[in-house]
């Protein structure tokens, strides 16, 4: 009650927004937020939208700029139906991980609703964007809209001149790729033809330099000849190719004998964008949890200092509660685990167990429990991981019983589903290393692989699909999208599914089986 | 400092290109839900919004996907009860993982409907059906504008000037520049003119002196705010607007004799129904008579056509005649396109079709762009007459003026099913050279 003496202070009074009022919030939230949690942002850009605009924002995947496809037309059909019937209510806010950062404000949101979009977006997601090495790595934020603009109308002009329905079937089937789509473990390759050309030829000179004549007297190898010829030959077309490739659209675009200059801009645009949402897939419990944290943190300082009104806070600890809500498995709400409420949890954990660990803490988290310094341990985490480490690293004990988790197995081939572990002594560290893995996008992903084509022979081209733990591919869709390979290939495709541990051949299928 | 942009006068929609080419994309597909939903259902509901299903051929977005029930998996749920390790749950039967993590987001977007607009609805159930006979219409292409007032503006020529809406601004600009007016100046005229008439003394000339001033100045004040200023004039404002001159009119004949049932009438009603819709996507402006027979023909409005019941026996030819009444009285063929469909279950009174196929030979058919005659049949009839030249007198008759007339139809229908299938038949692209000359 002692806040309504310093009532002069309020930032705002009654729930309608105005431009000034954006204004004074957004200067009275950066303070703590930079001051005080030490944020690093990139400029930020706050835009007000309306609710059509948002939805046309969502189905074209969150970019305000994107190119036409009917895939986003039957997205935005979708989209609005829910909103229409209710099903669905609209994010407050969509924020796109640009330099500046760009942080759409809904026009119906209320005063207090603005402070907590832009307390969410402009500062959380937006110091997470500049400061994940995940974004910085893959993404760059700098060029990313300017190269959306490229794009667009790149794709405009191949439409007029190629007419729409080439244009379709190119993005169609590079959309079904789009997962395989992206670098895991490597940049793309950025030698410019001529970069390559001079080091081919600087390569070459090495070796005339060192060429001696001794090594030609070394007697050959006589056992198995043509045998090991063909396995050299292999190797060296292999290495000629750099494959194994994981990054299916690239190599189609790279090697691919039957597609236009054109259509190989096409699939490049299409993995440039999956590349840019790669690090999103991975970090949305981290993303999200670092919002979520922020916008608590500050909203909660902000009513201490008397800044917002108690009305105002309610409504904001009203729509915070609803957004981090966590249903329970057996809830028909259930739909999987929450990334707001677990982020926020585990970062709300993070700064418990800086300031008031337990001896369990201690034992567990030895290097930061009871350092008193939870800005220092966030701002490092938010920096250095993704959601399967942040996960591993610092899941707690005392956040598994509150969720109460518990771990289950399902063998495909068993009638029931046993409960591994739960949350006791012993299951902690199982429970904790299987919830990261279920973050792995490297687990959950269908890993699949260019490793051979013969470009001089049948130029047939083969995938392999690394088998984890037996879970094969979904037949239709798998036979639907190698067909979409073929179409960009020009010639057979085969998919093999290799056991990643044994090594065993557990399937194939060739396009030649299943068919145009 | 943010920077704040408002986006909200920004164009919305950006989106409809992509929905658009969405339901391009479904077109087949669409059309065939709809076809059939139209087949099911009333014919009326036709010319509404549809709900459809998300079209499943053409529009998946296959990607490499782990299949649901294969391999071993592990999840990780929240909130345990009363679980312990070595717990075993038997799984749900309908196959998918006991966890649903995954399980939800696939299947969803299956069971999805969302809503065609009425537009887009008609658009797939007529799509490239042509109108039999578009000579009339083609030959009206050329729009033709009538002008249409549309409010008011500051220029124009003299003869539009909208003299109540400039003595309005005239006079509004009177009263707030204070313009003297002739009352006020003739009152100190004659003041003036009293002071005159009496003896001068010092005092009446000062009095004089300012009263002239004064009249001076009001006079100046009327000649410099004008009565009626170039600001006041408004002038009336016409647009051009196209002309709805594709007009037409689509008689509808029935029997309504006692050997009309009930579902003769509701098969003929679909038809017609169906016509109509057809007549309102071509033209801007479509009247419909309905004129029923019996041994005698009336004009008469929709609910007495189709609900009301009259007994007597039955002269087709009277209908015709009738028809060409109204046409001759209201619906003159310069203007019109007059269209006719005729249901019937084929009864006539001896020596009457004659008559009938001599009239449309004559008179009629001069003046339709086309005739539909369809007659309604039992279904044990199908097999018989199917496709074969017997059958009623009339419809013999008629026979002769189909040979003739390249825009006369006639068929033959039993169930609800068969009308959409006869109605694309009747309106299947025609080779422009045998239009009507």
């Amino acid at each position: 009650m002692k806040k309504s003496e310093s009532a002069p202070d309020l930032l705002f009074r009654s729930s309608d927004w105005n431009f000034g009022k954006l204004s004074r919030v957004y200067d009275a939230i950066s303070e703590i937020a930079i001051d005080d949690l030490k944020l690093d942002i990139y400029p930020n850009q706050l835009e007000i939208i309306s609710w059509e605009q948002m939805l046309d924002a969502y189905s074209s995947i969150g970019m305000p700029l994107m190119y036409q496809h009917w895939s986003f037309g039957k997205r935005f059909v979708f989209e609005e139906h829910l909103y229409r019937k209710g099903h669905r209510g609209l994010a407050y806010e969509l924020v796109i991980n640009s330099n500046p950062c760009i942080s759409y404000l809904m026009e119906e949101n209320t005063m207090a609703m603005q402070a907590l979009v832009i307390a969410h977006a402009a500062f959380g997601h937006n110091h997470f964007f500049k400061n994940n090495y995940m974004f910085q790595r893959w993404t760059e934020a700098a060029t990313i809209l300017s190269y959306m603009d490229f794009a667009k109308k790149y794709i405009a002009r191949c439409e007029e001149r190629h007419g729409t329905a080439a244009v379709e079937n190119i993005l169609d089937s590079a959309h079904a790729l789009m997962d395989q789509g992206v670098f895991r473990y490597r940049r793309a390759p950025r030698l410019s033809s001529e970069k390559e050309r001079e080091r081919a030829r600087e390569r070459l000179e090495y070796e005339e330099q060192t060429y001696s004549d001794l090594w030609r007297t070394l007697p050959k190898k006589e056992a198995d000849g043509t045998e090991d010829e063909r396995e050299r030959e292999v190797r060296d077309r292999k290495r000629a190719l750099h494959l194994p490739e994981e990054n299916l659209l690239y190599f189609l675009e790279k090697n691919s004998l039957i597609l236009e200059p054109w259509q190989r801009e096409l699939l490049r645009i299409v993995r440039v964008v999956a590349q840019y949402f790669y690090p999103q897939r991975q970090t949305k419990v981290m993303n999200e949890g670092c919002a979520t944290f922020v916008h608590h943190t500050i909203m909660n300082r902000l009513y201490d200092d008397g800044k917002i009104s108690e009305g105002a806070m309610l409504e904001i600890l009203q729509s915070h509660s609803n957004v981090i809500f966590q249903p329970a498995f057996d809830d028909p709400r259930f739909s999987g685990i929450n990334p707001y409420a677990l982020g926020f949890a585990m970062m709300k954990d993070i700064e418990r167990i800086c300031t008031e660990p337990t001896s369990e803490d201690r034992d567990w988290f030895p290097d930061i429990a009871g350092s008193g310094d939870w800005r220092g341990v966030l701002l490092d985490a938010w920096a250095n991981h993704r959601d399967e480490s942040f996960v591993l690293q610092y899941l707690s004990p005392a956040l598994i019983r509150h969720f109460r988790l518990f771990q289950l197995t399902d063998d495909a081939d068993d009638p029931y589903c046993e409960v591994a572990s739960i949350h006791n002594e012993r299951g902690y560290e199982a429970i904790r290393a299987a919830l990261a893995r279920s973050y792995d996008i490297g687990v959950i992903q269908p890993d699949v692989q260019v490793i051979d084509v013969d470009l001089l022979g049948d130029r047939h081209l083969r995938l392999q699909h690394g088998v984890k733990h037996g879970v094969v591919l979904e037949e239709a869709t798998r036979n639907a999208t190698l067909r979409h390979v073929r179409r960009l290939w020009g010639y057979d495709v085969s998919l093999e599914g290799v056991d990643a541990e044994s090594g065993e051949r557990l399937y194939e299928c060739s396009t030649k089986q299943i068919g145009e | 400092m943010p920077n704040f942009i408002d986006r909200r006068l920004n164009p919305k929609d950006k989106s409809l290109g992509n929905r658009r080419r969405f339901l391009k994309r479904a077109r087949e597909e669409l059309k065939r839900t709809i076809k059939e939903q139209v087949k099911a259902g009333k014919i009326a509901d036709v010319d509404a919004k549809h709900s459809v299903p998300m079209p499943e051929g053409g529009t998946r977005e296959p990607s490499f996907q782990n299949a649901k029930g294969s391999g071993q998996r592990e999840y990780v749920l929240p909130g345990n009860r009363e679980f312990t390790p070595g717990d075993r749950i038997p799984k749900p039967s309908s196959g998918g993982g006991q966890g649903g993590s995954r399980a939800g987001t696939g299947d969803a977007e299956d069971d999805f409907r969302f809503v065609l607009s009425r537009e887009e609805v008609l658009d797939l159930f007529f799509e490239d059906l042509e109108l039999p006979d578009m000579v009339k219409l083609s030959l009206k292409e050329a729009i033709a504008y009538k002008p249409r007032r549309a409010g008011f503006a500051t220029t124009g020529t003299p003869t539009n000037i909208n003299v109540g809406r400039t003595m309005r601004n005239s006079y509004g600009r009177r009263l707030a520049l204070h313009r003297p007016k002739r009352k006020e100046v003739e009152a100190l005229a004659e003041e003036i003119a009293a002071l005159e008439a009496k003896p001068a003394t010092a005092e009446r000339r000062r009095r004089l002196e300012a009263l002239r001033q004064e009249v001076e100045k009001l006079e100046r004040r009327r000649r410099v705010i004008a009565y009626v200023d170039p600001v006041d004039i408004r002038f009336n404002r016409f647009e051009p607007q196209p002309l709805p001159n594709a007009n037409a009119v689509m008689f509808c004949l029935m029997d309504v004799s006692s050997s009309m049932g009930e579902r003769e009438k509701d098969l003929a009603k679909r038809f017609f129904v169906l016509l109509h819709l057809f007549l309102k996507r071509r033209y801007e402006r479509i009247d419909i008579v309905f004129i029923r027979h019996t041994h005698e023909a009336r004009e008469v409005d929709e609910e007495t056509f189709f609900y009301s019941t009259q007994s007597g026996g039955t002269v087709v030819s009277t209908a015709l005649e009738e028809m060409l009444g109204i046409i001759r009285k209201r619906y003159p063929s310069k203007e019109w396109n007059i269209y006719a469909a005729q249901a019937s279950d084929g009864d006539n009174i001896a020596g009457d079709s004659e008559r009938c196929a001599s009239l449309l030979h004559e008179a009629v058919m001069r003046l339709c762009q086309y005739y539909a005659y369809i007659e309604i049949i039992d279904e044990r009839e199908t097999e018989i007459f199917g496709a074969t030249d017997n059958g009623t007198s009339l419809w013999r008759a008629y026979r002769t003026v189909g040979a003739n007339w390249p825009n006369f139809q006639m068929t033959r229908i039993a169930r609800p099913a068969d009308i959409y299938p006869v109605f694309r038949k009747l309106f299947a692209r025609q080779p422009l050279g045998q239009a009507r000359s």
